[in-house]
């Protein structure tokens, strides 16, 4: 494939360059916010308590409900997975040569971001921390059914 | 005799294996989170389903490989930080290099404070 150099004078493309330039900024905008975000999911689920040997469903039901972990969870998919997708937006610019691959792989990490986000954000809502005819062990302490 | 060009920002040096880390973490990172959004929705379909799957992520393999994960985590966030100075901070650009050791230095304290907890969470210690 060939490369078009454009002219020099020829006007810029407007919105091309906007939407690289969003990028650019959304990428640090959200790199501050998940700094904040990531390190606090990190401590509280490895570092704090038993760490790794305490997480189990129990625990999840515990955290989820409290919306402030929710909130936190959800603005966590969401920055990470935009941000994610669109470094690998970036990487995949810089290795793919062929124009054809490029936009498939572009539209493939679009599409698997978008369906995560609306699975997470799903689970988020619509999760039951006591769901019926589950073993009362296995449940946080808060269920009835335990 | 042409020399080769000393090391820039961008070239050679820190500035180049700062941004290779960067990018390397950054893929890491991102793979990591698409199996990690589908292990968490497991939460959905049972919480026996659920307690299977988190498990694994207590096996001594596992365990070990979180700690890379931390590591790239740590390194990539704080790379970044140096990155969004480097961009908007006026000196940024002149204290790159200071900043990169920094950044190395602070991850490697937080990974050697973390690290001895979480094996010994991993493995029963
Ligand atoms: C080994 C390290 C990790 C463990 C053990 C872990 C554990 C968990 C657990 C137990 C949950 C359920 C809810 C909660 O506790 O808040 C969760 C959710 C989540 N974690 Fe992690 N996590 C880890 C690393 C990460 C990293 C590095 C990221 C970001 C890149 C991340 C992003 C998320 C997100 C976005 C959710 C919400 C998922 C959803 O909405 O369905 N986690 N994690
Ligand atoms: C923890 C906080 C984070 C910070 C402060 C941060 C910061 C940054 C910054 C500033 C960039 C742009 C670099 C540039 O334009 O040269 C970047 C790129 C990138 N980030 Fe993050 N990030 C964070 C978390 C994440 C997470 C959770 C993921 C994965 C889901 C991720 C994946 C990437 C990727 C793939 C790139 C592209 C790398 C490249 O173009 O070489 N980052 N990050």
């Amino acid at each position: 494939m060939s490369v078009v150099i454009e002219q020099p004078r020829s006007p810029r493309n407007r919105k091309q360059a906007n939407f690289e330039k969003y990028g650019w900024m959304y990428m640090r905008a959200s790199g501050v916010v998940l700094v904040i975000l990531i390190f606090g999911h990190l401590f509280t689920n490895l570092f704090l308590g038993e760490g790794i040997k305490a997480i189990d469903f129990a625990f999840v039901g515990g955290k989820w409900s409290d919306p402030f972990w929710q909130v936190w969870d959800l603005l966590m998919l969401w920055l990470a997975l935009i941000h994610g997708t669109n470094g690998m937006r970036t990487i995949v610019n810089d290795y793919t040569s062929r124009e054809g691959l490029r936009k498939a792989l572009v539209i493939a990490l679009w599409a698997i971001c978008a369906a995560l986000i609306v699975l997470g954000t799903l689970v988020v809502f619509t999760f039951d921390p006591c769901p019926a005819g589950s073993p009362a062990n296995l449940l946080p302490s808060f269920c009835p059914a335990s | 005799m042409p020399s080769m060009p000393a090391g820039t920002l961008y070239r050679g040096k820190v500035g180049m294996w700062s941004w290779v880390l960067h990018r390397i973490t950054g893929v890491a990172i991102f793979f990591f989170l698409l199996v990690h959004v589908l292990d968490t929705a497991l939460v959905r379909l049972s919480p026996e389903a659920y307690n299977a799957v988190i498990g694994t992520y207590k096996t001594p393999i596992i365990g070990l490989a979180e700690l890379g994960l931390v590591a790239a985590i740590l390194y990539h966030a704080l790379n970044g930080v140096r990155v969004i100075l480097i961009d908007f901070w006026r000196k940024g650009v002149k204290y790159q290099n200071v900043m990169w050791w920094v950044v190395v230095i602070i991850s490697a304290v937080l990974f050697l404070g973390f690290a001895p907890r979480h094996l010994s969470h991993v493995f029963g210690w």
